[in-house]
């Protein structure tokens, strides 16, 4: 595995590597964004629209992830110009992609003092072995995961913050849903674990075995847990928070809804009272139509975002 | 300090920060449960307005008919803490990018007032500060500063000189996130004053 040897989690230090303080401010910002509903928007109409209907943050991006699969094409980080004046125009925090692997559009992203920085697979890798060494930036990173291994490969590296991958741009949940269950399953049965079992199951999951000891113990990754890819609906976001998930972030299923306004404040409401059926039911009086979805069995494989990262 | 029975405090759970204030009001031996609803006020001696973001949780206090309910808590003179986003929902009047306040503490907040993530930092609060919360280590991420504080205010401790814990009789307001480390004093004085309230 893409072990480097010196990445110890939380406690890298030292030679540019992150340390324990700066590890504890990028996830301090995760933990701020727990129980809210993170907005893909493309410009700064929409920006405030997300703002205004209740979003914890907005993630800038010139797509949305069902224009991008139906263009294809490259997907690469946004215009700088369009982050800048997405940035402006709101006072939430401002998150934006780059490319698997892009080393240097995440440096223009920390330059821009850009506030979380997806490195997301749905943009085209830009390299097909190697994520981001993500400890040496001030910026927090998030990172998609389909399950325990994947998600504790990327906080050895240094994200702040895992999400499900799902299917982004499919208004399908079933992917976001596979994960979820997939993350929070592996780390139930990592607790039932014996101690001289952890060796050999983090050599299984190809995570670190420090990680592993950490959520044997404490029965949670180490940083926040937040679901995406799919969620189009108040009771989307509902499912994910019951399964788990600390907080959603809703791309395509917005802004390619029939009624963007009510069905942001919808989502925004239904994640808050996701326990509470009443409430989600409320939400959901009124809507217009969601975006369309794809069925996965008509999505190739080589057509599916979640492969993407290693 | 604390009377026999645990003092009972809330967390307001719209947004954010929610689970560590949980846990360090657990630690404490605080009876601790969240708020969504204004019915969950009953019965509390404390709340707690976590970090997060000031809209999202203002649109949800709109939302929930909450604003007039902690008005009249505080107005009780049960006890208060606001950190972060909920210092600024504790203020006078929001500086900049408005956003509807409790009014609660005699004071301007300014949001984001250092900038965004990559200027978030912790620091030991100057040594001027109340003796009670001496060397406190604060952490701020995209932290609010608080300026223009009335008479009524007393400001506890400050970071480069800038005012960081505050406090106004039954409530206390944090720029920086007391629960996201160990040193609970802050929820202590939170819980102390609750013990007031309820005697």
């Amino acid at each position: 595995m893409a072990e480097d040897g010196t990445g110890r989690g939380a406690s890298g230090n030292g030679g540019g590597r992150m340390t324990a303080e700066s590890f504890e401010l990028k996830v301090g910002l995760a933990e701020m964004m727990k129980g809210g509903v993170i907005m893909d928007v493309t410009d700064h109409e929409q920006a405030k629209i997300a703002e205004t209907a209740g979003a914890c943050a907005v993630m800038a991006l010139e797509r949305v992830p069902a224009d991008i699969r139906r263009d294809g094409g490259v997907a690469r980080m946004s215009a700088v110009d369009m982050i800048e004046s997405i940035q402006q125009s709101v006072s939430i925090p401002v998150m934006a992609k780059v490319r698997i692997g892009h080393i240097m559009e995440a440096r223009v992203l920390e330059a821009m003092g850009v506030d979380f920085i997806d490195e997301s697979e749905v943009l085209t890798p830009a390299d097909e072995e190697h994520h981001i060494d993500k400890h040496g930036f001030k910026s927090p990173f998030v990172c998609g995961a389909r399950n325990l291994g994947e998600a504790l490969r990327r906080i050895a590296e240094g994200a702040a913050m895992i999400r499900t991958k799902g299917e982004a741009g499919s208004g399908n949940i079933v992917e976001a849903v596979r994960h979820l269950r997939a993350v929070c399953g592996e780390i139930r049965a990592l607790q039932a674990l014996r101690s001289e079992e952890l060796m050999a199951h983090s050599k299984e999951l190809q995570a670190p075995y420090e990680l592993v000891c950490f959520v044997h113990e404490n029965g949670r990754l180490p940083v926040p847990n937040f679901a995406a890819g799919g969620i189009a609906t108040p009771p989307d976001a509902a499912l994910c928070r019951l399964l788990g998930a600390e907080a959603v972030f809703v791309g395509s299923g917005i802004f390619k809804s029939a009624d963007p306004e009510a069905r942001a404040r919808a989502i925004v409401r239904a994640n808050t009272h996701w326990d509470d059926p009443a409430e989600v039911r409320a939400a959901c009086e009124g809507l217009a139509s969601a975006m369309e979805g794809i069925e996965m069995s008509t999505l190739e494989e080589s057509e599916r975002l979640a492969n993407r990262g290693w | 300090m604390m009377t026999a029975d645990r003092p009972r405090a809330g967390v307001l759970a719209i947004q954010g920060a929610v689970e560590k204030h949980l846990v360090a009001l657990d630690k404490l031996g605080a009876e601790a449960r969240t708020v969504l609803r204004v019915e969950h006020l009953a019965g509390l001696d404390a709340v707690i307005l976590p970090g997060g973001e000031s809209t999202t949780i203002s649109k949800g206090l709109e939302r929930l008919g909450l604003y007039e309910p902690l008005q009249a808590f505080a107005g009780a003179g049960k006890a208060i803490l606001g950190t972060c986003a909920g210092a600024i929902l504790l203020a006078r009047e929001c500086s900049s990018h408005a956003v509807r306040t409790l009014r609660l503490l005699d004071a301007r907040a300014a949001r984001n007032a250092y900038g965004t993530q990559v200027d978030s930092f912790a620091a030991a609060a100057d040594a001027d500060g109340a003796v009670e919360f001496s060397g406190m280590r604060c952490v701020f991420i995209r932290a609010p500063q608080f300026g223009d504080p009335g008479p009524a205010v007393e400001v506890l401790l400050r970071v480069d000189g800038r005012p960081v814990l505050l406090r106004q009789g039954n409530v206390l307001a944090a720029t920086f996130h007391p629960e996201l480390t160990d040193d609970l004093r802050v929820h202590r004085a939170l819980l102390d004053r609750a013990g007031c309230g309820a005697s």
